[in-house]
């Protein structure tokens, strides 16, 4: 009999983010970024992180600039739709943290080569590129087979990986649908993954869908059920990106001091998802409401 | 030509990146101006043509309402596919992505492209936000198109740091590092369009925007810039291009003033 993983967002933080460890965090790219899991780790003053990811849209700006980060494995850090990372810029300018550059392909192989328990796997990528001079988890290597230049790519295996998806059961067994990014092999290669999710709903729901199971429950080490929980970002099934607070965010994380005003309005003063939505507002969040729905048909998983 | 007189320097960078692509071509779809060319040409010449985009999306329609960015709702509806990043990679990396479009801070006059430090990197002067997929797209598509602001402290005879590789010192390189294919094909830019010589590798002013002279374009770049000996003009967005990009564009975020 599996025993309920459901913890409130704090515990989970808590127990599976722990000073010093690395974190697999905004693993779709653009879409289900795990916000309110990120705050919670601002909120706790995490330290000596180490972040995890491909382009990675604003959360990892926001957590940098908390404090709590010492390292960053990433494709691309900065404001998808503004462009530039000013807390990201300023740590790094002041020697405040390490990056080690990937591409989008290489972070991804990185954590694939983790999920299939192997020390790296090659690609025909970033031959020629600088990418080399910044990331010691890239090689160049010799096809045994073919004589090919190829880069190798070392495994990433990170502590845990945080991953919102629309809906899990107690036990981490989790439907996630959408654009997928790097979360499958984030989720398979990392040590532990907490899920954050839209709904908590019954074993059963999710079972009579396998097919659309993010990862094995057994994986999962923690599940928090938080509403609203990727907002700004767009969640398939749920709720639309909100540009607004994207575009405002470009002001507000311009100079240290205004990135502060942005930390104690956003989430020094808040005590959880659940506050946070509170403050946004029903008549607020509405205006990002999914207008225009799309169901699919069910499928028949019958002997 | 049914042209309109009244656009901006970006509508016409976006009609230019349209013109790009040919019908039933694989495009690798990047953020900003490519998102909007796509459309455009997607919606004109080329309605065979099939997006695909990093997050791991791939369409062969347009989305139905205006998108800001690739993982806008609208452009996750009744895609052609919805897999993982890897997944779009993987076509890239086979050699099925005909072509792709980037944008950089620094380039130089053989295509190489910077979009990670400025400085070197044991002392950094500017961290940028990085590759994202422009390296895996510089490497791996069939070609590729750069997109960017033309200044002279951006075109510069040696990049900082190479984040996508184009030519990398002239011809015979890509090869010599192990690229099995690709190399950027052409530079649109908010003054021109310059081309690749097949011989040397080196950018060569092949179209000037309305209005700008070659001495302006020369002004504005760090190296001897090289002429085709058939210099044009770029032709101004057609109505037909101007009313598409707008319809995707409503309110100029990409495109405005």
């Amino acid at each position: 009999m599996s025993t309920s993983k459901l913890m409130d967002m704090a515990d989970a933080i808590s127990r599976w983010v722990v000073d010093g460890c690395s974190v697999a965090i905004g693993t779709n790219l653009e879409t289900a970024i795990p916000f309110a899991a990120g705050h919670e780790i601002m909120r706790q003053e995490k330290r000596r992180l180490t972040l995890i990811g491909p382009i990675s849209d604003i959360l990892f700006d926001q957590i940098i600039g908390a404090g709590c980060v010492r390292r960053v494995q990433a494709a691309w850090v900065g404001n998808v739709i503004t462009g530039v990372g000013y807390n990201f810029r300023r740590a790094v300018e002041q020697r405040m943290i390490s990056v080690e550059d990937h591409s989008n392909l290489t972070i991804s192989m990185a954590l694939q080569a983790g999920a299939m328990g192997v020390s790296f796997l090659p690609s025909r990528t970033a031959l020629g590129s600088d990418l080399f001079a910044t990331n010691p988890g890239l090689k160049f290597v010799t096809c045994p087979f073919t004589g090919q230049k190829h880069t190798a790519i070392a495994a990433i295996v990170p502590d845990v990986a945080i991953v919102h998806v629309q809906r899990s059961d107690v036990f981490g067994n989790a439907h996630a649908w959408g654009n997928m990014g790097i979360t499958r092999e984030a989720c398979l290669s990392s040590r532990n993954v907490i899920l954050t999710a839209e709904e908590i709903v019954s074993t059963e729901m999710i079972t009579r869908d396998p097919n659309r199971i993010l990862t094995p429950g057994f994986k999962v080490s923690a599940v928090v059920h938080a509403p609203w929980g990727a907002h700004p970002s767009p969640m398939p099934g749920h709720y639309n990106r909100d540009h607004a607070v994207f575009l405002d965010y470009q002001t507000q994380s311009r100079t240290p001091e205004l990135f502060a005003s942005w930390m104690n309005e956003w989430i020094r003063s808040i005590s959880s998802i659940h506050q946070y939505v509170e403050t946004l507002g029903d008549a607020y969040l509405s205006r990002l409401s999914i207008t225009h729905h799309d169901y699919s048909e069910p499928v028949d998983y019958g002997y | 030509m049914d042209t309109d007189t009244t656009y901006t320097r970006s509508e016409l960078m976006v009609a230019a990146a349209s013109r790009q692509i040919a019908d039933g071509e694989v495009v690798f779809v990047g953020m900003r101006l490519p998102l909007l060319g796509f459309l455009v040409a997607k919606s004109l010449q080329a309605p065979n043509a099939v997006g695909v985009y990093e997050l791991g999306i791939i369409r062969d329609t347009v989305a139905p309402e205006p998108i800001l960015t690739m993982g806008d709702l609208p452009n996750l509806y009744r895609s052609q596919w919805l897999a993982d990043t890897r997944d779009t990679m993987s076509l890239l990396q086979q050699g099925l992505v005909d072509v792709s479009f980037i944008g950089g801070a620094q380039v130089d006059r053989f295509g190489n492209l910077n979009t990670t430090l400025t400085g070197s990197s044991l002392n950094i002067t500017t961290r940028l936000p990085g590759s994202g997929g422009a390296c895996d797209l510089a490497c791996l598509a069939h070609r590729h198109i750069i997109i960017m602001a033309h200044e002279k402290r951006r075109f510069i005879p040696k990049v900082d740091y190479i984040t996508s590789p184009g030519y990398g010192d002239g011809k015979g390189w890509r090869e010599s590092v192990g690229l099995v294919r690709g190399g950027p094909s052409a530079v649109i830019t908010t003054m021109g369009i310059f081309a690749f010589d097949p011989e040397t590798c080196e950018m060569v002013l092949t179209s000037l925007h309305p209005g700008v002279t070659v001495e302006m374009v020369q002004e504005q770049t760090d190296w001897p810039v090289r002429i085709s000996t058939k210099l044009s003009q770029t032709p101004p967005p057609t109505r037909q291009e101007l009313s598409t990009l707008r319809r995707f564009d409503p309110d100029g975020y990409w495109t405005g003033k």
